[in-house]
């Protein structure tokens, strides 16, 4: 039987995760020129907001249908609440301050918001149950979708559609897109900068939240560490796509989603190179692609930022 | 200006030294009652508290805690008290290497029971047995502990110090294959391992005794224990064609697997060893994981008749967690400590010897029991003398019993 499809779903599957969270880190970069590299823990804290809601807020016994809404709701006010937070009190002190300074800072961030989870919230020092939805798997076309899955099926190209929409036609958009091009020059023309990067932070932040609330659905089990490799993954998807570049960010999420995926599935059936096949090496194979993009296309796929600033 | 980024920076030390507070109150958890008087003895204990495998190993603490409770309640060792010092490990050689140095600068340490993870056990070895401190694993199987890593053509004892109550991956995963081939008549099999010292090994086992009876290994493949996408490994076995998937590793990625394979369309049971024999394995699965199988070390713990006792008082002593899959080895462990720390203090006039920690190394070699699981004993090379193996099936939820036996070879 052909297992193409099946893989290419699952890669696409794994990839719009990605784009989900790197969209929060190309916006960040594209606007301040900062890694944030606390966004996997919004992404986390996201996940645990939604099930805070589930477990806590709604009486037992809720239909998903309904509890899903809110626990969506739930995940991105935490998320925006922490994003926002965080970039008041942990980013914009030292936004003068040289590059390295708040790089470390989203690091200690990133490293402190994970203990804080482990350390107090109720049984979160080993693996949560995230609620599922009932029914399916869907098969169309040979390959198989999991009832779960259809959450980021819709959530990933419907957020994409909606920030193409904001960043192109609403002012707050115009002032972004103002922003990335040069803050200070903005700034003479009215543009409200600060503002504008609490906006870039708040939503990067909600496609977090969708991302964590996808993963909840999909993987039934949330954790406080979580965000870190995904978070990695996802930092890597967007410099492939371009960092600071927001369609980069889910094209590099899909494509490394699928180089991974297929990684899996095919490089064992090469002969010599059974042993680099199993899914132990799938990270190696995307790290690869990775440096063949950049060595070709140092700008990323869609980049078209030229390392313009030092 | 100035003073907003020194509150921004007071904010983030005192998160920082909140964490850091959390992180240093779990290690030195005591647990047992001193008092009545006279010498302390501390049984030292390494398991993942917290993390991933917590759930076990939290049951191993709690274990030991009862051994010492127990044994200070009967004054079992007269003038001594027991006492524990559980250290957490997290699953991580590192981190157990730095507590095995931690309980070897500890003078009152005369035994540790753990760790949960071979991996780990691999990393202490060497520290405990220069310091010749003894060690019992309530849970490592992977047999080049004790056997050397030539073990299948020629063995020898690593490390003197070293025991364990657990029986080994040499036995554990041939018998699960014998099961799987003999009984549950699966022919095809996929194997999963994670590479981690205990999954490879238990993979490597089953794989051999499984081609050795006419079985067919249709796909072989390793996961990465830091994902939890294992989605491509999942069609890859749907497409396989196999009946029937082994899996060497651990509960946190084995559950997640069981519910991926099933839902990528392959009705088919998984099997893994005592390292997804745990309620947490049902949990992640959740419906998927009805109809997988697990073989454990010893019978059940909740059936034998010695254990009814251990059973009731763990109970009594009212803890938290559960003791799962090692609780009754973990006593048992702690027990054979307890036993040798005896017959030391009874050969030296009621008094502990200043090379204590050597004599209790002798005195382990011989010590023998009827424990929690068994008679307890250690062959010549620390290994426990009692080989019983139990598959377990998860049905309603929950792990049942299905064949008990010993593997004979």
């Amino acid at each position: 039987m052909n297992e193409l499809p099946q893989q290419l779903v699952n890669g696409l599957l794994l990839g719009s995760m990605y784009g989900l969270i790197a969209i929060g880190y190309t916006m960040v970069y594209g606007i301040v020129q900062l890694i944030n590299f606390a966004h996997g823990e919004i992404f986390m804290v996201g996940a645990f907001g939604a099930l805070t809601v589930h477990m806590y807020l709604l009486p037992d016994g809720t239909s998903i249908w309904v509890s899903l809404p809110l626990m969506l709701l739930g995940a991105m006010i935490v998320s925006v609440l922490v994003a926002i937070g965080a970039e008041r009190f942990a980013y914009r002190p030292l936004r003068g301050a040289p590059r390295l300074a708040p790089l470390i800072t989203a690091i200690g961030l990133s490293l402190a918001l994970q203990q804080a989870i482990w350390a107090f919230y109720p049984n979160a020092k080993s693996k949560l149950a995230f609620p599922q939805i009932e029914g399916g798997p869907f098969s169309f076309a040979g390959a198989t979708v999991q009832t779960g899955d259809i959450f980021l099926l819709i959530a990933a190209p419907a957020s994409m559609a909606f920030l193409a929409y904001f960043v192109m036609r609403t002012r707050t958009g115009r002032g972004m897109q103002a922003t990335a091009q040069d803050p200070d020059t903005a700034k003479l023309m009215g543009v409200n900068t600060d503002r504008i990067i609490v906006v870039a932070f708040a939503l990067g932040a909600v496609f977090a939240a969708i991302g964590g609330v996808a993963s909840g659905l999909k993987y039934g089990q949330i954790d406080f560490k979580m965000g870190f490799i995904l978070g990695l993954k996802a930092f890597t998807a967007a410099v492939l796509g371009g960092i600071g570049n927001i369609y980069g960010a889910m094209i590099g999420g899909v494509v490394l989603g699928v180089a991974e995926t297929l990684a899996t599935a095919y490089i064992s059936d090469i002969p010599g190179l059974d042993q680099f096949g199993s899914q132990s090496w799938a990270d190696v194979w995307a790290f690869i692609l990775l440096i063949l993009v950049l060595l070709f296309r140092p700008q990323g796929l869609l980049g078209e930022r030229v390392a313009d600033r030092a | 200006m100035r003073q907003r980024s020194l509150i921004a920076i007071t904010a983030a030390l005192a998160a920082g030294a909140l964490t850091l507070t959390a992180c240093g109150s779990r290690d030195d958890d005591g647990g047992s009652d001193s008092g009545s008087g006279g010498t302390t003895v501390v049984i030292g204990v390494d398991a993942p508290l917290t993390g991933d495998l917590s759930a076990l190993g939290l049951g191993i603490k709690n274990s030991v805690d009862l051994a010492a409770k127990t044994a200070n309640k009967e004054k079992y060792v007269e003038g001594i008290t027991f006492k524990i010092e559980a250290l957490d490990d997290q699953g991580q050689a590192s981190v157990g290497q730095q507590n095995a140095t931690k309980l070897v600068a500890n003078d009152d340490v005369l035994g540790v029971v753990g760790p949960l993870n071979s991996s780990v056990g691999e990393s202490m070895q060497k520290v405990f047995d220069t310091a010749k401190l003894v060690e019992v694993s309530p849970a490592n199987t992977n047999p080049a502990l004790t056997q050397g890593v030539k073990w299948q053509t020629e063995k020898v004892r690593p490390y003197k110090s070293y025991f364990r109550t657990a029986t080994t991956d040499a036995i554990q995963g041939p018998f699960a294959a014998q099961y799987v081939f003999n009984d549950a008549k699966k022919k095809k099999v996929f194997v999963i391992d994670d590479k981690k010292t205990y999954g490879a090994g238990l993979a490597a086992t089953f794989t051999d005794e499984f081609k050795k009876l006419g079985g067919q290994v249709v796909g072989t493949e390793h996961i990465n224990p830091d994902s939890k996408d294992f989605n491509a490994v999942a069609t890859k076995v749907k497409n396989s064609g196999a009946d029937v998937v082994y899996y060497g590793g651990e509960y946190p990625q084995a559950g997640p697997l069981s519910k991926q394979i099933k839902e990528a369309g392959a009705k088919i049971p998984l099997v893994g060893g005592d390292g997804i024999y745990s309620a947490d394995f049902i949990k992640l699965a959740g419906a998927a994981g009805t109809g997988d199988l697990a073989t454990s070390v010893g019978s059940p713990v909740e059936e034998l008749p010695s254990a009814k006792e251990f059973v009731a008082n763990y109970k009594a002593g009212g803890y938290k967690e559960d003791f799962e899959a090692y609780g009754g080895y973990s006593y048992d462990s702690a027990w054979a400590i307890i036993e040798a720390v005896k017959k030391v203090v009874e050969g030296n006039d009621g008094k502990l010897p200043d090379d204590a920690r050597a004599k209790v190394v002798d005195a382990m070699q011989d010590v023998s029991f009827d424990g929690v699981t068994g008679k307890v004993s250690f062959d010549e090379f620390g290994d426990a003398t009692n080989k019983q193996l139990t598959v377990y099936s998860v049905k309603d939820g929950d792990w049942t019993t299905v064949k008990s036996g010993t593997f004979t070879g």
